[in-house]
């Protein structure tokens, strides 16, 4: 584990050279730390899949919500979702804490893996995109 | 076959099924044919199934009335409509009309004093059975205006046929935490969401327009309850406990695996008036047969603290199953050792490890005649989910609501796409 965390905290470095381009691309280390920090945070409530839990957690699979807007999807991450949503007509209503214990790079991570699994395929989002949210926090 | 042993048998059926047309409420369930598969699902040895219905949407609790007619409480509206009467017109077994009510979503359905009780998230309502159908201009609100804030949100209800409506208040949290569901939050001392939920109320089964303070606070200490019956034979109210979620990701160090996707127990409760079982500040270890105190407030899976005087369930049964019906059977089709006993419909797990999801399963628990277990939980139905290796989202069905019908047939609900069986025994 502790490369790993050590490999984390120096990503930032990394990625904000990249962060110049506004389409950074992905990288099958980013997918594979991405993938880390999803199993760590977010498989029990989203599933293994990406399919959720009908009724309380939603699924991350092909919804707007994952491929739309990156702000709004890095907001999610950072203040959690307290109010029941709908998705293609299904309700969810299990309470998403707010994950901002998570650094810019593990998010960045994280949204780049979750927008290029579970048969979804969109652009990363990069570090710098994250941080320009937690500024404005 | 032997030609001889050939010929009785057409003699017995024969017979059979000339007595049986004049007894339209047999008590056997012979006459009708089980699916070759018992509609998908395993049954214990003398035990069939027929599919009543594939589909008839977001399904939540069930009521048989006393003429066969099937009444489905629905999570999601359908056609605009929440409740579904579905009426077997020849006799098989299989619903071959349905008609629908009511322009709200819920859970809970009962069948009282020739009056149909339904409840949404926030109300309960009831309707007059006229000729078996809700008249619904007869429409009463029996209890208006309970809170309904998004989490644990559903109103189970139970009558005990003396006047009293049971309704149960889930606390929209996982344990009353700071910040609910935050890794690392503590909990809130006292937890101020006890006021006005996690638990169960009493109200006047025929009184209109009662508010969440004209109830009685019948049990408290419940984080969720959905399975919820009152048992005749002891007349006394039975309800299942979600015991609370995260033990294993938020507290790997004091949940480690296996055991950690075990706990902490879903409880089978006797629910008597004041009692408290507990929730926030516990939960109980079915592997300790202990109440123990929450890590949110201060356990290390150990220590039992205040958690000393809280009432224990009668049975726990493994982590995050999600008990979302019981019905205590009262039948006579089935054997006798299943008189008074508890059918339990898990709903099946989403908050264990990945590829270690359980429980998407009907269990059954015998009750001896002062209504304590006699023995271990079973399995009663099980292979709903269509793998060994479950998740909630992929499950082919989800167990959820459970109901006895007249001539003691089982019938089981599907919350996936509504999938409704009924369980007969053949001797």
């Amino acid at each position: 584990m502790k490369p790993f965390f050590l490999f984390v905290f120096l990503m930032p470095c990394f990625a904000f050279s990249q962060a110049k381009n506004s389409e950074t691309p992905v990288t099958p280390n980013q997918l594979a730390k991405g993938k880390q920090v999803y199993e760590n945070n977010c498989m029990v409530c989203h599933q293994e899949t990406g399919d959720g839990v009908p009724g309380l957690n939603p699924p991350l699979v092909k919804t707007a919500w994952v491929l739309g807007d990156k702000t709004k999807l890095i907001n999610v991450i950072l203040k959690g979702l307290h109010e029941p949503i709908e998705i293609n007509g299904e309700r969810y209503n299990n309470i998403m804490p707010a994950n901002d214990f998570l650094n810019d790079q593990e998010i960045s991570d994280v949204l780049t893996f979750v927008r290029n699994s579970f048969g979804n395929k969109a652009s990363a989002i990069s570090a710098a995109e994250v941080k320009a949210e937690m500024a404005k926090k | 076959m032997k030609p001889f042993i050939k010929l009785s048998l057409c003699i017995a059926i024969g017979t059979l099924s000339f007595i049986s047309p004049s007894d339209k409420k047999s008590t056997s369930g012979q006459r009708l044919k089980p699916d070759a598969d018992n509609g998908g699902i395993t049954l214990p040895q003398g035990f069939s199934a027929v599919t009543v219905t594939e589909e008839s949407g977001k399904a939540r609790h069930i009521v048989v009335n006393s003429n066969g007619d099937i009444f489905i409480k629905l999570s999601a509206l359908k056609g605009g409509k929440g409740i579904l009467l579905l009426r077997d017109k020849n006799n098989d077994g299989k619903a071959d009309e349905t008609q629908a009510f009511g322009d709200y979503i819920g859970t809970g359905i009962a069948i009282s004093n020739g009056y149909l009780y339904t409840s949404s998230n926030q109300d309960v309502y009831r309707y007059k059975l006229v000729n078996g159908i809700p008249d619904e201009a007869s429409k009463q609100t029996i209890v208006k205006g309970l809170p309904d804030k998004g989490q644990h949100e559903s109103k189970s209800i139970a009558l005990d046929g003396a006047g009293n409506l049971y309704v149960t208040v889930g606390a929209p949290s996982n344990v009353c935490q700071e910040k609910d569901r935050q890794k690392g939050s503590m909990g809130i001392d006292p937890c101020p969401l006890l006021e006005q939920h996690g638990g169960i109320w009493q109200f006047k089964a025929d009184k209109l327009n009662q508010s969440q303070a004209d109830g009685v606070r019948y049990a408290t200490g419940l984080r969720n309850v959905v399975g919820l019956d009152w048992n005749k034979q002891t007349g006394e109210l039975y309800a299942m406990q979600h015991g609370r979620d995260m033990f294993a990701a938020y507290f790997p160090e004091l949940y480690p695996l296996p055991n950690g996707d075990d706990l902490p127990s879903e409880e089978f409760l006797l629910v008597k008036k004041g009692s408290d079982f507990g929730w926030p500040y516990c939960y109980y270890d079915h592997l300790q047969a202990k109440k123990l105190l929450n890590p949110e407030y201060g356990g290390d899976a150990k220590a039992i603290g205040r958690c000393a005087g809280k009432d224990l369930p009668i049975m726990g049964f493994p982590g995050h199953w999600a008990p979302n019906g019981l019905l205590i059977y009262s039948g006579n089709q089935f054997p006798e050792r299943y008189k008074n006993g508890a059918f339990i419909a898990f709903h099946g797990s989403w908050n264990r490890g990945a590829k270690n999801q359980a429980g998407y399963l009907v269990a059954f628990v015998p009750l001896g005649k002062d209504g304590k277990p006699t023995g271990k939980y079973e399995v009663f139905a099980n292979g709903f989910a269509g793998t060994d290796t479950p998740s909630p989202g992929g499950a082919k069905s989800r167990p959820m609501g459970l109901a006895q019908g007249p001539d003691g047939s089982l019938y089981i609900t599907d919350s996936q796409k509504g999938k409704v069986w009924r369980v007969m025994y053949q001797k």
